[in-house]
This record gives C-alpha cells, structure tokens and sequence, in this order.
C-alpha cells in the first residue's frame, strides 16, 4: 500500500458528493448532456469522473467489477480504503467499471428482473473522448433529439430492447460524464 | 427567509452519507425506469410519516448548498407543513429558502404542481401516500407487482368504466392515474387532475418520494405522460368554474373557502405565490380590499 492509496478522496464528503451526485443525476435525467465533476483523485488509469462516480454512488453494500485495465493493485486498494466495496466478477456486480472494450461482452451484467428491473447494473465507461458528436439519442430526458459519441450502437439498441430490463451507462472522459440509461433510443447518425 | 444557520451537530441535509447513498442510487433508477417504483431502504425521520417523509428524503438525497429551497403544502407556503420543512432543511443544510416558484432550484411539494411554469434547472419533489396505483384495487404487493411486469392494466381500465356507469363521467379527480412513456401506470400524487397535463414534457426533473412505503419514483424532463381515459369519455382537467377572489385569476387551481355560517364563501388561488405575485402586479379579484393611498 501506497500513500497514495490513502489520499484522492473527497476532502468535504457531504458537500462534494451531493454536487456530484447533483451532476450526476442531470447527466442521466438528460441522456446526452456533459456534466463536469471534481474533487477526487484516483489512482491511474482511473479518469477523475469515474474516481468521483464511485465515491458518490457505490459503497460497502454495492458490489463493484473492475475490468480490464482498471482491475490493478492501486485501484483495488483505493476502492478498499475510500470505498470498501466487495470486488465480483461482471455477473454479480451493481456497478461496473472499464473501458467499453473490456466490459465486453456487456450482456454478462446483470439487466434486473421483469418485476424488479431496478436490480440491474450500472456501468461507468472510460471513454477517450466524450463529445456531442454521433450517434442519435432519443428518448425520456431528451426534448427532440441529441447526439453522443457513443462507442457502438447496437449493444445500446439491443439493450433498450430489453425495456424496462437493461442496464444503464455512465460516460467518464476526464472530469466529464454523460449518462445513457436504458430508456434512450440510440441510432446511428 | 434564512431564519437559521446549519447546525453543526447533524449533517449536511441530516441523512449520513450511506443513506444518502443508498437513495440516489434509487432515484438514478427510477430515472432511468420512468413511472416504475424502485423500492429503497426508507429511514425514521424526525416527523411523522404523512409530513412527507418520503419527499424529505429524495430532497434531503438532492440538495447542494447552493440550492434554493421552496416547500409548498397544497400549493401553499405559509401552512404548518410547509413551514416546518423549509425550516428543517435551513437547520439542517442551510440552504437559502424562497417562497418565489421562478426563484426556487428545488421544490420539495405536497399534492400540487405550481401555477408558474417549471424550467429546466429545477427539481419538484412529490410526498407520496400510496405510491402504487393500482393498491385500492388489488392489495397484495406480489399480484400489483406482477401486473406492472404484465403492464396488464385492465383493472384500472375497469375502475374508471365503473365511474362513468355509475357517474356518467370519470370521478377521479384527485390521485388521477397516468401512464408513463407508453409502459407503466403510475400514480401522480394526490395532485389535483388539472395539474395533470403539467406532468407530461416537464422541462423540470419530477422525482417522487414514499416514506412510510419505502418507494422512489421518477419522471425524467420531456418525459410523456399521458392520463388514463377512453375515446368516448376523454380526459378533462377541470376546476372549480369560478375566478380568484382575491386576483382573479381565471385559469389556476382555486381552494373554496367559506367565510360565514349563512353559506358565505369565497374561491381564491390554491397557490399562495402565483396569487400574491398577480396581486403585486395589480391584479384584483371580486373580495380583494380596496387599494389604499390610491386616487383621491
């Protein structure tokens, strides 16, 4: 364990997680729009939004899939120290953390059940770029029609067919994020 | 307003992290289900349940300090409700308070909608009763819980039938049933039904909280929500067919009030701002006193 295991969390929790939680819930009432978060530093290749999704959004009582990249000894010793939430493979996990390719294939998480689909996973993809270019984005949230650059759109469009089963996405590029949840109608520009 | 500064001795909007935590997660659902009830882990609160302690939770859950706060109880900001849970969340978190709807980023309400449109950077929190609207017909939790999965709605269908058979129209009138982006009938509130269309295309992020039930709702801005009704018989948003006495406003929710034992009464806005802002602007109404230091 490194110091800085122990360092990157929120200096004012109550404050700095209700801001983020705040952007947070904008990004996924409104599918498309760009919010930006701070106030945390995790270790790398952790972006700092998704640095500041978790701490804002999972806990002892989620538990968490690192992928790929993300699955190295500094990020599972931050999330042990800051967050504390139980590591499982994709299957079991509330919220999954990657880039889109090593959260392939996503239909391994968890879509919820036809009279519960709040018990599904929640994914927070690192992207290398997150703009307002691409794909088409309709839907709730959505007063005529946005764009996001989305990494593909048919893993998207076979999980809104699963509606009002599916999982939801969070975008992290940076400090910024966009949602998708699984009410959004994507297609290709 | 700011009749307090936080206590330090509770936390910032009083809930502990994890509670907070735990109820952001369910409204990230119920956002992403819109009209679907995400069950959550619902805490005491230090008042009753039935003062809203589902909305003060989902509130409590949202705010930042740079909020500004409005707390309205039957689109009133001055009644016992109202007043004591505007001053909980100054105590609390201490947030700015208004009583201005166009001012407030976070509007925590009890069965209304306000008269001035919402916009986009708000949020309009509901205190939910019954959060499942089929409850009253079927009062099982697994037979409702199965009929939403189903989306097998014919029972409400039947209900509001059952009116018009024996009322000639739909007597709904308050906790009037809709359906949410094509999928799940949802229960507004006990909102009025003329505040129904004012669901439907929200600019504003509409969530829903149920203390004592443990549910959490949500309705995304832009979110289509159609009331229940039938081609024959279709959906009105009717009101008392009278004017504000006090500003004589035509078109918004009036409250009767009797004045007197020999069948007095009068009709004046249900929402307190809307009506004080039209009087401020000169507006009168049939009982409005008379405008003092006017002409001579």
């Amino acid at each position: 364990m490194n110091t800085h295991t122990l360092s990157g969390g929120f200096a004012d929790a109550p404050i700095q997680s209700a801001q983020a939680f705040r952007a947070i819930l904008d990004a996924m009432a409104r599918p498309g729009k760009i919010m930006a978060l701070h106030g945390a530093a995790p270790p790398a290749p952790l972006s700092m939004a998704a640095g500041v999704a978790l701490l804002t959004l999972t806990d002892a009582t989620t538990p968490l899939h690192l992928a790929g990249a993300a699955d190295c000894a500094p990020v599972r010793d931050w999330v042990a120290f800051h967050i504390g939430a139980r590591l499982v493979k994709a299957g079991d996990a509330a919220f999954a953390l990657g880039t889109w390719a090593a959260l392939q294939p996503v239909t391994r998480f968890a879509t919820g059940l036809p009279d519960y689909p709040d018990r599904s996973a929640t994914l927070i993809v690192e992207m290398d770029r997150l703009t307002n270019h691409g794909p088409t984005l309709t839907g709730p949230g959505i007063e005529t029609a946005t764009w996001l650059s989305l990494p593909e759109t048919a893993a998207f469009r076979a999980n809104r067919a699963l509606f009002p089963m599916g999982f939801d996405c969070l975008f992290t590029c940076g400090s910024r994020i966009a949602g998708l949840p699984r009410s959004t109608k994507v297609e290709a520009l | 307003m700011n009749d307090a500064t936080p206590e330090p001795a509770y936390n910032f909007a009083y809930l502990d992290e994890q509670t907070k935590r735990m109820i952001r997660r369910a409204i990230l659902k119920g956002i992403a289900v819109p009209g679907y009830q995400v069950p959550f882990a619902s805490r005491e609160m230090p008042m009753p349940y039935g003062w809203g302690t589902g909305g003060v939770q989902v509130t409590a859950a949202c705010l930042v300090p740079e909020d500004r706060l409005k707390v309205i109880d039957q689109g009133a900001d001055d009644t016992t409700n109202a007043v004591s849970i505007r001053r909980f969340f100054a105590r609390t978190a201490g947030v700015a308070t208004t009583t201005r709807t166009a001012d407030a980023t976070l509007i925590q309400t009890r069965h209304r909608i306000p008269e001035t449109p919402l916009h986009a950077g708000q949020i309009l929190v509901y205190q939910v009763p019954i959060p499942e609207p089929l409850r009253f017909l079927e009062p099982r939790e697994t037979e409702t819980r199965k009929m939403h999965e189903l989306e097998e709605y014919g029972l409400m269908h039947v209900k509001l039938y059952e009116d018009i058979a024996r009322h000639g129209q739909i007597a709904t009138s308050y906790a009037y049933p809709v359906k949410v982006s094509g999928r799940y009938v949802m229960d507004p509130s006990p909102i009025p039904k003329f505040d129904n269309p004012k669901l439907s295309d929200s600019p504003a992020i509409q969530l829903f909280g149920a203390g004592r039930e443990q549910r959490i709702y949500a309705l995304p801005p832009y979110t289509k929500v159609v009331s229940l009704d039938f081609d024959d018989h279709p959906f009105t948003a009717s009101k008392a067919a009278h004017v504000c006495d006090l500003c004589g406003a035509r078109a918004s929710y009036l409250d009767e009030v009797i004045t007197d034992d020999l069948g007095g009464r009068m009709f004046v806005c249900s929402d307190t701002d809307f009506c004080t802002d039209r009087q401020a602007h000169g507006k009168r109404g049939r009982l409005s006193a008379p405008i003092s230091g006017g002409a001579a």
